[in-house]
Formats: structure tokens, C-alpha cells, sequence
């Protein structure tokens, strides 16, 4: 396949940046598309240009370290996938393909395509955690069992891998998504419990002061995540908060 | 010259551990705050270390390449993790366990290690829940198990297909509590470029920052690499791309010795090769071999009319099908180990059985597990057993069950639907057992430098079993180094902060400085990777599943001459101060021409076979691997000198007295 690329460039944090015109010939159906991009990469190197900067490293859709905006989706075109694991069978001979960084104020570009998710770990420095030091005399695991539903549940949300392609698609940049998969994770299960209160507000105000927007139910975030988190974590976080403001929890 | 010192301790092996933490020096909590610890690496490994130390008061600094510690590799294991809880009432046991990794490492690695590990195994899991990490559960609320190659009990915990992920997000939870605290600072897209040694102990690193390509100096009273394995010499490996072996090689050239560097796992059931541009290559867990049957076809033929895509392997009959493995592990059948699994694969498509274009790659079949869960679920909900429509459709229901996210990715990469046709596979680079050599402490041969996880040696020997890596990254973290590291910084106390305005810090960054400039300034024409896969094409077809004298003597020359041309002909683009992933690539794969060399080296002279590493010299008249216990019953620890070719071997003597010496069987 012979197809054309236009792919945002911008040197640094600073720079204003663009669009910059690459053609690609002689690409393989079976190809990834960041096997692409490598081809492309190398190509530029041995000419004496600047390779294209961009995030990755398990390619197997786990890490949640890739992102890109292909064709005005995060991830791409395909459903249930991370860009690592598109392939180019998706697109046909000739095709555009328009490759952005992942935009959201609270995610500054880096260079390139690589954005800084840092607010991301911040959210999770304020309360994505059970408080429980390790001992090596805790209690044994099957001491509480838990229903195979709320374990199942959990796990869900847990499979969130902090990609930000929630935060990228949605039109506020809010990122309930991601953050109420953390707190449904724990919500669910007993272990969470005790800090339950204190872990949502202080996720929430860790999120809103990284910048994230309001979400308004638009539900894009849940079309877009390659790991499917349900939206139903989102009312549940929701929930949680009301909670915890009904008990006069608030600081 | 140093001799190697196992530092194991007297008494009975069920008492060594024990008996270990009650006679070690302790650091009371108010000195702890006195105390700094660099981690260098946030996986399994590194991340419980890090929230370990932590939480005991230490001030804890640490280091990944990626932009979060939740990235490490660690995050892409599948499978499960071990321990030996005995919840399934199957007769395990801390020495069934012990036992067990002992054998499948082929009698080549340390008792006294392996069986601390099994013993703190059950704690992992204990702490692992309360933390709140969702393994898979039965419908009474308790922990589920499946079984992994090599053994005959159900040992191994399991979230789905994302095992390593839930354990890592666990182990970056308790990261995070302490980040918050202040306790760790965490330092993201950060690669550590050396290691700083003053007055003989390791006390600092020098770093630099990915985004800025800024070069930073951090002190500290002990250093720990928890940074992984080195598959990636073989450039195509299941591991994720930035995996490296540069921290481990930086302290081996500051006075560690690398241990076993030749011992490698190739595990069987990989997504085959399948263009020349490929970057990586992806593992199916191990746990599919639970349900899936590997066969070829018995016919050359079929083998002919397949790969001309005149036949379906679905249209093959039963009886001119080889199951191999059943037919030569009637015991273990295709839950062999792993170096076993991927020699047999390996036989059978060197004898031209291969079923795909390239002829490397044999079936792995669910169509008798579809049809066998299918039927019970139908007898279970009293309908027509018969009814072939309806046992396929429910047995398929519950291999999405148990498999799901594994077919979808198989489906994603190979465009075929595993439901319907048997998925194809062969064996790839997927593990290292090699690495830094340890001592009981985990202290390699510099004091104060430790290695967890993978990026020590310790506990596989030349295989390791499924499902051990994650028990030993999470053993190392959370349970061992935490004690062993006390011990050694107990004599810290009145230190003081380690300055990093001395000779030896200004010594490090210099050299550190002058290799990024000369890479930058190179006028070569070639980009890291194409010497990167030149390297790993060597690496492959000489050092890869079988291995002879005359194939790694050419391999130690080509990676020599391959070396140089590197050096000469490298092109760089940008600048150093700068993000910039190729200089940082670069400065891997340097490291991997060196390496390389070592590893055929050590190839070279472990003239036996054992576990992975199989010398087509030494094998037995069924073709299974031949040790020779007489001979090598050692651990190979290389002490760097100047170049590889000159590395000097020490041996450890590995001493069996709780476990017999045998040949390993499956049969
Ligand atoms: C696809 C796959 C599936 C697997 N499945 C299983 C399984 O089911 N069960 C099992 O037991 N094992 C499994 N394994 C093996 C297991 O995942 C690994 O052995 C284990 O996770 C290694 O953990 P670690 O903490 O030692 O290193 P890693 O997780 O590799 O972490 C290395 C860390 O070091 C950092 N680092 C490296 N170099 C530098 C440097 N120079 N400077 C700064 N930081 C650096 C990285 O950023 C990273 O944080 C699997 C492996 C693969 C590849
Ligand atoms: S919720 Fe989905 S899209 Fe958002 S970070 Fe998690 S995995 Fe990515
Ligand atoms: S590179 Fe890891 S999820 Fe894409």
C-alpha cells in the first residue's frame, strides 16, 4: 500500500508546531502501525531528518504507554484496541492518515506525538491505594472471600491502563474514566472500604486541580477506551462522592 | 580478586531464613530517616522494593525509563504467579514448590534461594489481596487456581490473561502511598547511565533526563537494579521494546559479575515471525496449554497442501495428526516445561513439518477442549449432548471465558479467528535466567549494589517454570531484600549524606558525557536498529534454541566485527540535550554488542546441556538434553576486564543436599 501521512511536528514544549506532509510507500497489510512508523523513522534517520517522537513500549496493548490521535480517534480507527495494536489492514491503498499527539490541557506535548501524563500519577499519589504496610504477617487471602461478582467487577475497572484516550476524546478533556475505575476498583471490594471516603475526595480534587474538565455524560470516553471501562464506573464514583459529602467528609 | 561468597547460612535448609532474620543487624526507625537508597527500576521487583523501603523509613529514590512506574514490562506478564498456598488440597507444599523449581531449572540454580522463595510465595499472595488486587475467584468468594508446565499441582493465582498487570498496579499502589508521603521521590523518563562506586561501595548513579537530556548526579548509601531482563540481544523477543540490559552491563563493568549470561527461555507458544519489518513478537500464555493440543500434520503432504493453502488444518483427520508432545511426554504431555515444549516444536519443523509459509510453526488446537466443555455444560443444563451446533457454541462460551483477551489479540495481530481454525505458533526469546550474580543478600559483587527480579541470577537456574518470575520479582521486593538490605546499612548509620561533588561522580558523568557526544557527532549511515537486528539474526541462528562449538566461535567473531562497525558506521540524529529515543537506543544496543559476545562466550564454555541451553555436542540418544553433573554443576560468574573476549570465569560450586541429583523427565 502506498499511503500519505500528515503527522504533527513540534520540536519541543515550546515550539508552536505543525503538520508536516510524509508519503509512505510499499506498506504491508500485516504490518502494526507503529511498525509503520518505524519504517518511516528509519527512513528519515538514514536521510539525515528528525524521527518522529512517539510513545510506546509493550506493543501489546497493556502498557498504556502508546497514544495517538489517528484520523481524529484516539487509538485509531478500530475498537477495543491501543494503537500498538492497529494494523494497517484497517486503511486501504492511497488513504490520508492525520496522526496527532493525545490534546488536553492538562497533558502538555513533550515533543512530537508524546504528551506527559504525569497528572495521571498524580491523581493516584492522592488516594489510589489501600493503606496496608507490608508485613509479611497479614492476614490469609481467603480470611474474606469475595462474592465472584464484585471480584469480577473489580477486576473491570482494574484493567484500566492509563492510556488518557478518555481524556483525549472527550470534549471537556475530563477524566472521570480514568479516575473512577480506581475508586470502583476499591469501591467494590472489602479491602477498600475503610478509606473509602477520603480516597474519592481526594482523587476528585486532585483532578480537578491537575485541570481536567467536567464531565457532561456524553459517553465518548467509554466508546473510545481500548479496555472497555464501563461508564457505569463513573455513576458509581459518583455515588461514592455523594457519600462521602454527605458525611461531612469534605476538608 | 574477590572469590564468591554465597554467604548462605548454617542449618537446616527449613531454618536458614528464619534463623537469618533473627541474627541480622537491625537500623532503628529514627536512623532510617539517615539512610538513602537508590531503586533503579519500578517493576515487580523494583516497585516493592521501593514501597518496601519506604514504608520502613528509608528515603527512597527511584528511576524508570518509561513515563510511569505502572509501564514496567512487569505489566505485560499473563499468565498467573505461583505459591504454595495448597488451597486446592492437591498436596503442595513450600517443599513441593522448592521441589519443583529446582527440577524444572535442570539442577542449576542455589537451594538455599529457591527455597526461601517458596517459603515467602504464600506471603505474596496474602499481601497481594489486601492490597486489593482482583485475582480470579470461584463462586464461593475464594481464590481460584490453574495449573503452569512442569508441574502436577494447581499452584498458580490468576487475573484472567493480565496477571502482571494487577500485580504491578498492586506493587505501583503501594509506590504511590509512599509518594504521597514524600518517602519515595520517583524520578519518570529517567535512564540510569552508570553507577558510581566510591572507596569500593556503590553510592550513587549518574542519570539522565529522557525529556531534557539533562545529566544528573544521585547519591545514595546502597544502589538497587531492579531493571529487568536482557532478551531483547536477541532484538526479537516478547519483551516490551525499551527492555534492556544497560544497568545491569554499567554494573558489571563497575565490578559485578554476570552470572550464566547463556541461560535463556524460549518459550513455546509465541506468534510465529511473520514479515522482515516485524519489531516484536508476542507471547500466548502458557496457561492456554491447560486446554490447547499442539500437533502437526503426520503426512508431508498435508504439510505441502497447507502451505499452499489447498488444505485446512481443520479438515485434517484425527489419525494424521501428531500430537507430539502426548506422544513423547505421555506423563507431562503438553504441559512440559517450556525449553522442553519449544525443542520438541523445534524438531518437528526442522524435519520440514512446519505448517505456515515459513515452515516454523506447528498448531495449537482448542477444538477438543470446545467440544469436551461443551458437552459438560450441556449435561449440566440437561440438553441434547448431541447436538454438535450447540456443544460448539457452549464450549466456545467458556474458552472466551477463561481466554478471552488472548484469542482477541491473536485475532488482532494474525487476522485469523482462533474459535474457528487452531491458532499457529512457535517458540521466541521471552526470559532471561542469566544475569547479575547475588549472593543469599541479593548483593552482587560490589557491596552496597544489589539486583532483584530478573536482573539477578538467582533463582531459575538454566529454566524457569511458568508463572516463578512474578513470585520471585514480588519475593525479592517485598519479603528478602527489605531484611537483607538492613543488614548491610546497619553500619551506615553515621554516614552522613554521600556528596556528589567528588572525583568519582565527576569521573562517571565524564565518561557518561563523552559517549552520548561521540554517538551525537558520528557521521555513519546506519540507525541503531539495523544493527540492532543484524545483532539479534546472530544471536538467533547461533546462540538461539541449539547451540555447537563451531556455531558460537563464529558467533563470538561476528558479533566482534559487528561491534566495530557499529562504532564506525552509527548514525545518531539531534543533539544530546534533547529528547532524543535514538541516542538512547543507541547507548542500549551498545551494550548488547557487548553483552552478546559474553553470552556466546559462556555458551561456549558450558560445554553440557541443561534447561534452555542445549549444546547439540551433549544430548542424549532421543535427542533430550545431556547434563553433565560431573563437569558443570556450577554457576558460570564472569568477571569483566576490559573486553568480553577477556572476561574471567569464577564458579560457584553448587551444592545439592536436600534434593537429589537426576535426570530430568517428563516422560
Ligand atoms: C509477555 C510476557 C508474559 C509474561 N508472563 C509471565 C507470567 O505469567 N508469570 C510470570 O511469573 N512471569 C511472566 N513473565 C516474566 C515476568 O513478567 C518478568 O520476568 C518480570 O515481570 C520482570 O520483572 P522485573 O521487576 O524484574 O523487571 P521489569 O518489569 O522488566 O522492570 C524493569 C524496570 O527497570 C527500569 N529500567 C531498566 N533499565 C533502566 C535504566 N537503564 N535506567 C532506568 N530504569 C531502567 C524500567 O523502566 C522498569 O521500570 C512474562 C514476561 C513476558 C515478556
Ligand atoms: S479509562 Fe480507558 S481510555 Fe481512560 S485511561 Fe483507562 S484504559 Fe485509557
Ligand atoms: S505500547 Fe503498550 S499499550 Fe501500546
Amino acid at each position: 500500500m502506498n499511503l500519505k501521512l500528515k503527522i504533527w511536528r513540534q520540536k519541543n514544549a515550546n515550539d508552536k508546531g505543525k503538520m508536516v506532509d510524509y508519503p509512505i510507500s510499499d506498506v504491508s497489510p500485516d504490518m502494526s502501525f507503529l511498525e509503520m512508523l518505524d519504517v518511516l523513522n528509519n527512513q528519515l534517520i538514514e536521510k539525515g531528518e528528525s524521527p518522529v517522537a512517539f510513545d510506546h513500549d509493550c506493543r501489546e496493548g497493556i502498557c498504556g504507554m502508546c497514544s495517538l490521535y489517528i484520523n481524529g480517534e484516539a487509538h485509531g480507527p478500530d475498537r477495543g484496541v491501543t494503537t500498538c495494536q492497529l494494523h494497517m489492514r484497517k486503511f486501504k491503498d492511497g488513504d490520508t492518515i492525520y496522526i496527532e499527539p493525545f490534546r488536553a490541557k492538562a497533558f502538555p506535548i513533550i515533543k512530537d506525538l508524546v504528551v506527559d501524563r504525569g497528572a495521571f500519577d498524580r491523581i493516584q499519589h492522592a488516594g489510589g491505594f489501600v493503606s496496608v504496610n507490608t508485613s509479611g504477617n497479614t492476614q490469609d487471602a481467603n480470611s474474606i472471600p469475595i462474592p465472584k461478582a464484585d471480584a469480577d467487577l473489580a477486576f473491570d475497572a482494574a484493567t484500566c491502563i492509563g492510556c488518557g484516550a478518555c481524556v483525549a476524546t472527550c470534549k471537556n478533556s475530563s477524566a472521570m474514566l480514568y479516575v473512577s475505575a480506581k475508586v470502583s476498583q476499591f469501591a467494590l471490594l472489602p479491602q477498600g472500604q475503610v478509606e473509602a471516603k477520603d480516597r474519592v475526595l481526594n482523587m476528585v480534587k486532585q483532578m480537578d486541580a491537575e485541570g481536567f474538565g467536567n464531565c457532561t455524560n456524553t459517553g465518548a470516553c467509554e466508546v473510545e477506551c481500548p479496555k472497555g471501562i464501563s461508564l457505569d464506573n463513573i455513576a458509581r464514583m459518583n455515588r461514592e462522592f455523594s457519600k462521602a459529602i454527605l458525611d461531612g467528609r469534605e476538608k | 580478586m574477590a572469590t564468591l561468597d554465597s554467604k548462605i547460612p548454617a542449618g537446616p535448609l527449613a531454618d536458614k531464613w528464619t534463623n537469618y532474620k533473627n541474627n541480622i543487624n537491625l537500623v532503628n526507625p529514627a536512623n532510617k530517616r539517615l539512610i538513602d537508597v537508590i531503586v533503579v527500576g519500578t517493576g515487580l521487583a523494583g516497585g516493592s522494593a521501593a514501597a518496601t523501603l519506604a514504608e520502613l523509613g528509608y528515603n527512597v529514590k527511584a528511576f524508570c525509563f518509561q513515563d510511569s512506574p505502572r509501564r514496567a514490562h512487569s505489566i505485560a506478564a499473563q499468565g498467573g504467579i505461583n505459591a504454595a498456598k495448597n488451597y486446592q488440597g492437591d498436596g503442595d507444599s513450600t517443599f513441593r514448590l522448592f521441589y519443583d523449581t529446582v527440577k524444572g531449572g535442570d539442577y542449576r540454580s542455589r537451594e538455599a534461594n529457591v527455597y526461601r522463595l517458596a517459603e515467602v510465595s504464600a506471603n505474596i499472595i496474602d499481601q497481594c489481596v489486601a492490597q486489593g488486587v482482583p485475582f480470579a475467584r470461584d463462586y464461593g468468594g475464594l481464590l481460584d487456581n490453574r495449573s503452569f508446565g512442569g508441574v502436577l499441582v494447581s499452584r498458580t493465582f490468576y487475573a484472567k490473561g493480565q496477571t502482571g498487570q494487577q500485580l504491578l498496579l498492586g506493587a505501583y499502589s503501594a509506590m504511590n502511598r509512599q509518594i504521597g508521603r514524600g518517602k519515595i521521590k520517583m524520578y519518570n523518563r529517567h535512564e540510569m547511565m552508570d553507577i558510581v562506586v566510591v572507596d569500593g561501595k556503590a553510592r550513587g548513579i549518574i542519570a539522565r533526563n529522557l525529556v531534557t537530556g539533562e545529566i544528573e548526579r544521585h547519591s545514595a548509601h546502597a544502589v538497587v537494579l531492579g531493571t529487568g531482563g536482557y532478551g531483547n540481544v536477541f532484538f526479537l523477543s516478547t519483551n516490551a521494546m525499551g527492555s534492556n540490559v544497560s544497568a545491569a552491563w554499567k554494573a558489571h563493568k563497575r565490578g559485578a559479575y554476570f552470572a550464566n549470561p547463556c541461560f535463556t527461555q524460549i518459550h513455546p507458544t509465541c506468534i510465529p515471525v511473520s514479515g522482515e519489518l516485524q519489531a516484536k513478537l508476542t507471547l500466548m500464555s502458557e496457561s492456554l496449554r491447560n486446554d490447547g493440543r499442539i500437533w502437526v500434520p503426520k503426512k508431508l503432504e498435508d504439510v505441502e497442501a497447507i502451505r499452499a493453502g489447498k488444505l485446512k488444518p481443520t479438515q485434517i483427520k484425527e489419525e494424521d495428526r501428531d500430537y507430539y508432545l502426548e506422544r513423547r511426554y505421555p506423563a507431562f504431555g503438553n504441559l512440559v516445561p517450556r525449553d522442553v515444549a519449544s525443542r520438541a516444536a523445534k524438531e518437528r519443523c526442522d524435519a520440514g513439518y512446519g505448517v505456515n509459509a515459513t515452515g516454523e510453526a506447528v498448531y495449537l488446537d482448542f477444538a477438543s477442549a470446545v467440544t469436551r466443555y461443551g458437552k459438560e455444560a450441556a449435561h449440566v443444563r440437561g440438553l441434547n449432548e448431541n447436538d454438535n451446533t450447540l456443544v460448539q457454541k457452549l464450549g466456545k462460551e467458556i474458552i472466551a471465558n477463561k481466554y478471552g483477551n488472548l484469542f482477541q489479540m491473536y485475532e488482532k495481530i494474525v487476522d485469523e479467528n482462533p474459535y474457528e481454525t487452531p491458532m499457529m505458533i512457535y517458540p521466541a526469546v521471552h526470559y532471561t535466567m542469566g544475569g547479575l550474580w547475588v549472593d543469599y543478600n541479593l548483593m552482587t559483587t560490589v557491596p552496597g549494589l544489589y539486583a532483584i527480579g530478573e536482573a539477578n541470577f538467582s533463582d531459575h537456574g538454566a529454566n524457569r517454570l511458568g508463572a516463578s518470575a512474578l513470585m520471585q520479582g514480588l519475593a525479592d521486593g517485598y519479603f528478602v531484600l527489605p531484611y537483607t538490605i538492613g543488614d548491610y546499612l546497619a553500619s551506615d548509620i553515621r554516614t552522613g549524606a554521600i556528596p556528589t561533588n567528588t572525583p568519582e561522580f565527576d569521573a562517571a558523568e565524564k565518561e557518561v558525557t563523552e559517549r552520548l557526544n561521540f554517538f551525537v557527532n558520528n557521521n555513519g549511515t546506519h540507525s541503531v536498529d539495523y544493527f540492532h537486528r543484524r545483532l539479534g539474526k546472530i544471536m538467533w541462528d547461533k546462540c538461539g534454541m541449539a547451540r555447537n562449538t563451531d556455531g558460537l566461535k563464529s558467533a563470538i567473531a561476528e558479533i566482534k566485527a559487528l561491534r566495530e562497525e557499529f562504532w564506525k558506521d552509527l548514525k545518531v540524529p539531534g543533539s544530546a540535550d534533547e529528547y532524543n529515543e535514538e541516542l538512547a537506543k543507541a547507548g542500549r544496543v551498545a551494550d548488547f554488542l557487548e553483552l552478546g559476545e559474553l553470552f556466546a562466550k559462556d555458551a561456549l564454555e558450558r560445554n553440557e546441556s541443561c534447561g534452555g541451553h542445549f549444546r547439540e555436542e551433549s544430548q542424549t540418544a532421543e535427542g533430550e538434553a545431556a547434563r553433565d553433573d560431573a563437569n558443570y554443576t556450577y554457576v558460570s560468574a564472569w568477571e569483566y576486564t576490559g573486553l568480553p573476549s577477556e572476561a574471567n570465569l569464577h564458579k560457584e560450586e553448587l551444592v545439592y543436599e536436600n534434593i537429589e541429583l537426576k535426570t530430568r523427565s517428563y516422560k
